[in-house]
Order: C-alpha cells, then structure tokens, then sequence
C-alpha cells in the first residue's frame, strides 16, 4: 500500500513538474544582446513564463548542445557553428506554419546565411556584425599622433605600434576562430582557410604581438573601453558601439569610436534556432516568431546597436543605427567583408593548439 | 556477520560505486573512443538494445589513441607538471600557515575555541566564486592592496599580481587554508598535555619537545589537511582562469579547452584518467604504508 501511494505521489509530481515546464519558454542568447524590455513584453504578450540565460562563447554553447539535454528552447549561435550543430543533428527543422513575420526577413542577409542554414531551414537570423577595431580616439591619437591608423590591422598587428599601445591596454577577443581569419586577411591569405600550412603563418603574427596585449576576453572589453581602463579592443561592433554609448553616458570624456578594418573585416550571423530535444517547440516558434515582430527587431537593434536581418524593422530603426555605417556598412564596404566556414575537427585542434601556444608561449 | 553490520557497512560501497566507480568507468570508456560530430559527440556508444554483441563490439572499437596523443603533446606534460608545482607549493604555504594557526587555537582558552573556529569556517558561509571574485577586487592594478602600497610609500606605480601566477598562489592558498587548519586541529586538541609535561621534566627544552612530540603526534592531521589542499588544488579551474593570466599552465584550464574549444571529449577525458592515476597512486602509496605501521604496531 504504501509503495503504491509513493508511485502516485511521484506520477503525480512528475506531471506537475512536466505541465509546469510546458509553460516557461527557455533561451539561452549572447550576453548583452537584447533590450531586456522585450522579455517582459513577450511574456505579457504570449503568457509564457521566459527564463533568459546568457553565454559569451560559441563553444560554451556547443558543448551544451552536444551533451544533448541542454534544456533550452531557443539558442542562438553564429553561422559557422550552426552549420556545424546542424550536422551533428542538435536543431530541429522549423515548422512554418507557426511563423507568421517570415515575411520580414531581409533578403540581402539571408542570401549569406544560405551558405550555413540552406533555405533557412533551421534558423531565423537575429543580429549580424562584424569583427573590428574599438579605440579610446584620445588615448591612441595621444601615443601615435594624429593619423594613427585607428579604421587599418596595422594598428593591432603591427608590434611596433602594438608597443605603444601596450601602455594604456589592448583586449583581443578569446575566439581563435575570429582573430586567426584577421591575421591571414592582414598579410593577404584566405581567412577562411583550413590548411594548417596556411593557418601557421597567421601564429607569428600573432605571437610578435603577444606581449603587448594586456587580455584574452570575449566579453570584458565592453566596460574596460567605456571606463578608459583600456584603449584599444579587437571585437565585435555592436559590443564596441554599446561602451561608446555607456561611455557618453557616463559622461567621462572617452570617446569610442568603432571601425571595421580597411583590410576588410569578418562579417558573422547570430542565428536562432530549435535544439532537437527542446522542451516546449511551441514556446520556442513563439519566441521567434515574436523576435521577428519589426517592431521588437527594430526595438533589439536600437537598443544594442547591432544589425539585424528584419527588413521590415528598418523604417524603426533610429538614424544612429541605420545612419551609422560601423553598424550598416555601406555597399563599399560590404564588398570587403569576408564570411568563414567551420573548422573541421583536425583543422579546429590545430586552431586551438596554436592558440594555446601564442597565449601561454607553450 | 549479521546482516545489520553488512547493511551498514554496503552503505559506503554503494556510495562509491555509483558515484564514484560507475562515473569513472564512463569516463575511460569515452577516453578510449573516438571524436564524432554527433550527441554526444563520440562514438561509439552504447546501445543496450542489442545486448551483449553490442557491448563486444564496442570493446573491439576501443583503442589508446588519445593516451599517445596526450604523449605526443609537450602541453599536457608541462600543464601537469605545473599543476603538480602550484598545488604542492601552495600545499607547503598552507601548512605554514595553517600550523600556527591551529596550533593557536587548539592552546587558546578553552571559552574561545568555539568562536575562534566559527572565524575558521565563517568564509565558507559565502559563495566560492564570490570570494574568489572578490580577490579580482583587491589584487587588481587600481585594487585596494596596491593603492595601500602607493598610499603608504613602498611602491610608485602598482604592482601586476592579477592575472599572473602569484595571484594563483594567493587564490589557492586563501581559499583551502581552512582544509589545512581544521584537521591539524582537530588532532592537535585531542594531545595530552601531560606528556609535553613529562617531556619537560626529563629535560626537554620547549622547542625540543615541540618537534619531538607535538609534530610526530599530529602527524596525522597534517598529513589529512595536505591531501585535502593538495587533491583540489591540483585540478582547480577557477581560480586559474579567473585570477591567472594566459600563461598560467594548469590542467583544469586544458581539460576546459578539450571540451569546449576542441570539443573532444575522448581526449579530455584521457587528461582526466590520467590526472586522476597522478592523485591516486600517492593516496595508495600512503594508504598502504599507514597499513604497514598499524600492523607494525599491533
């Protein structure tokens, strides 16, 4: 009797356990990447309860994916990794009858990402960007004079300038996959790669400028450059563009100012998309059915200066966004941006090798 | 034996079977399979439902591959070998620390024992990571140590402990001295003062009997508080990557890049096997000559 009683305690806590689950949408998302008004008006709006959690590294996220069990109805990698994932099976297709603003979707963006996700089969895109230079204006044109090479690699690749620089801080993002690309673009490789003969030449570059960059972060540069505690930072736009906004509004007298390199610069996709094994789907094409509102794009954008691939939330859009070519480049310089393709598993160890050694010299 | 004592004593070797024992063997078992762009990413797995051909045929795709890798690599030998150096010396460090410290409490008078103890565990009633975090705050260039040198004259420009190896040390050893003093002290109180007095009556200077009977006779606990900083500190991952620098070698950080940047779990887990041989063949060597002198004694 008694065992029988445990059983129904423990069927009946679990399907509360399960109703109660059905009812929350999970997403797991960059960090710093949504005006978080949204998740509030999304909640009100559909009923779910949003649980939002953030990652600053691709490949926190893929692992998570890959254990499987990731708990997450909503996850947004970058292009390269989506394709990867897709492969490996960790999406599920997306089911169109319950997105309604398809329509919105910009098709200059989706044409790039067809190379990762064809026929948008998996994903929705979020934001794009790209990767480039932040510089504390003062600080820099203060160690190398007037035209210091603020929008060109050679301010960060070169050691001669890179020994100035030391002096007031230089962060180079953590992401082999973005800063190895910039260093064969600078001395006129294919960034995008996988020979490791070719993937070699970019360690020297890199290692001859080792001892002047102050830290390897994803994520920290973003107030580092606001506060002025660092004058350069090898990153990604929008990231850049918010600490040039926390800065004015802190009113401190440093001025940020983001340039993608005249080198040509690396153009990456944040796409969102259903793992596999997603808890509540239908919460999930919710939630990117409501991110692909024009009016919540629009309001995403305006708020973490990013791109977006929502043509519709374009007319939303405020001037110093859509008027802003570090965030939508003109045609000049969309020609130069370049897009990579993910590292296969022997290409990928030998990337994060050779990064290891440029970091710690072993 | 009655079936109570063996109930009782099953309680601890279930414990170490399933949480101990079944986890290692998962984890040999990726170390000795290859990397596969699936979930999980590994292969092969598993299937139950084909029974015991299946589990043959597992065996039979098992092989060393990633051990020799491992052996091929200067990286994960330097990491090891550095990982021992931090958690030995940081061991070291915590013994010279934590002794006195113990050694104050246990002759302190009896009424403060309590509080001085609860001084001892106080820390861990704050979050690890906030603790560590807050060492970000001290040990930083614009942090409150170096602005206390600057202020008072021994330094001019701040010192860089934050991000490098000293910042380690100073991380491991704050957070694991506790695990040093409390078995000292532990021992330490339970010593019979009498044979201190004894030793003092046969002519024994102080220091002569410190050495001669408070260090053999807590012996014990010393060795107990050295195995409970060493163990951790040997694998520790946060506080490396939070408070170290990139050149901070240690194979909680390797582990971390096999899974996340390599996303190889059969090589991580063979770092994992073979860090785990590091820490179990001294607790061996340990356990067996502990057994040696209680034999020798009885």
């Amino acid at each position: 009797m008694l065992k029988m009683k445990t059983g129904v305690i423990l069927a009946a806590a679990v399907a509360t356990a399960q109703a109660g689950w059905a009812e929350e949408v999970r997403v797991y998302n960059w960090s710093d990447y949504i005006d978080e008004d949204l998740l509030t008006k999304f909640e009100e709006e559909t009923g779910y309860e949003l649980i939002y959690d953030v990652f600053d590294s691709n490949e926190v996220l893929e692992t998570k994916l890959l254990a499987g069990g990731s708990g997450y109805d909503v996850v947004v990698p970058s292009g390269t990794f989506l394709q990867r994932q897709i492969t490996a099976g960790a999406f599920q297709p997306l089911d169109a009858s319950m997105l309604e603003n398809t329509g919105n979707l910009w098709d200059v963006v989706q044409a790039r990402t067809e190379t990762y996700d064809p026929g948008g089969a998996y994903s929705i895109n979020y934001m794009w960007g790209t990767t480039g230079i932040g510089v504390n204006v003062d600080k820099v044109t203060e160690l190398l004079g007037e035209d210091a090479p603020i929008a060109s690699l050679d301010l960060i690749f070169d050691p001669a300038n890179m020994e100035k620089l030391a002096e007031c801080g230089v962060h180079f993002l953590d992401a082999p996959s973005e800063i190895i690309p910039a260093a064969l673009q600078y001395i006129g490789e294919d960034p995008d790669s996988k020979d490791e003969d070719v993937l070699a030449k970019a360690e020297p570059i890199l290692t001859a400028v080792r001892p002047y960059v102050q830290k390897y972060h994803s994520s920290e540069y973003i107030s580092a450059l606001a506060n002025g505690d660092i004058c350069v930072a090898f990153g990604w736009s929008g990231d850049i563009l918010q600490s040039r906004d926390r800065a004015w509004e802190a009113d401190n007298g440093v001025e940020v100012a983001y340039n993608a390199p005249s080198e040509g610069a690396l153009m990456w996709f944040d796409q969102m998309a259903i793992p596999v094994d997603a808890p509540n789907p239908a919460g999930a094409h919710a939630f990117l059915d409501f991110i692909m509102n024009a009016e919540n794009m629009a309001a995403a954008s305006n708020y973490v200066y990013y791109a977006n691939g929502n043509v519709a939330s374009q007319p939303l859009l405020e001037e110093d966004v859509i008027g802003d070519p570090a965030i939508y480049p003109d045609a000049e310089t969309l020609e130069t941006l370049y897009t990579t393709t993910p590292y296969d598993a022997r290409a990928q160890r030998f990337v994060t090798r050779m990064w290891t050694r440029i970091k710690s010299g072993t | 034996m009655n079936w109570r004592r063996i109930a009782l004593i099953s309680v601890p070797y279930f414990w170490l079977l399933g949480l101990f024992l079944v986890p290692f063997f998962i984890v040999l078992k990726i170390s000795l399979s290859d990397i596969a762009l699936a979930i999980p990413p590994y292969t092969p797995t598993l299937e139950l439902s084909e029974g015991w051909s299946g589990l043959r045929d597992l065996v039979a795709q098992l092989d060393f591959e990633n051990f020799a890798f491992l052996a091929d690599d200067d990286l994960y030998w330097k990491s090891y070998l550095s990982s021992v150096q931090i958690a030995f010396i940081s061991t070291f460090i915590c013994l010279l620390i934590g002794f006195p410290i113990a050694y104050g409490m246990a002759n302190a008078p009896t009424e403060w024992q309590p509080t001085l103890m609860l001084l001892v565990i106080l820390p861990f009633w704050t979050s690890f990571l906030i603790r560590v975090y807050s060492l970000i705050g001290l040990l930083s260039q614009e942090g409150m140590i170096n602005q206390f040198l600057m202020w008072i004259g021994i330094i001019n420009e701040p010192l860089m402990i934050l991000n490098t190896n000293w910042a380690v040390y100073i991380g491991i050893v704050y957070t694991y001295c506790p695990f040093m003093i409390l078995p000292i002290y532990a021992t330490l109180i339970k010593l019979d003062a009498s044979l201190l007095e004894a030793a003092e009556d046969l002519g024994c200077s102080r220091t002569e009997a410190f050495w001669r009977i408070t260090i053999p006779l807590s012996k014990a606990g010393i060795i107990a508080g050295c195995f409970l900083v060493f163990i951790p500190a040997l694998g520790e991952f946060v506080i490396p990557s939070l408070l170290g620098g990139s050149g901070t070698l240690m194979i909680g950080k390797v582990l971390f890049e096999e899974f996340f940047a390599n996303r190889d779990w059969p090589v991580a887990s063979a770092v994992a096997v073979i860090l785990l041989l590091i820490l179990i063949i001294p607790i061996v060597m340990y356990q067996r000559n502990e057994q040696k002198m209680m034999e020798a004694d009885t």
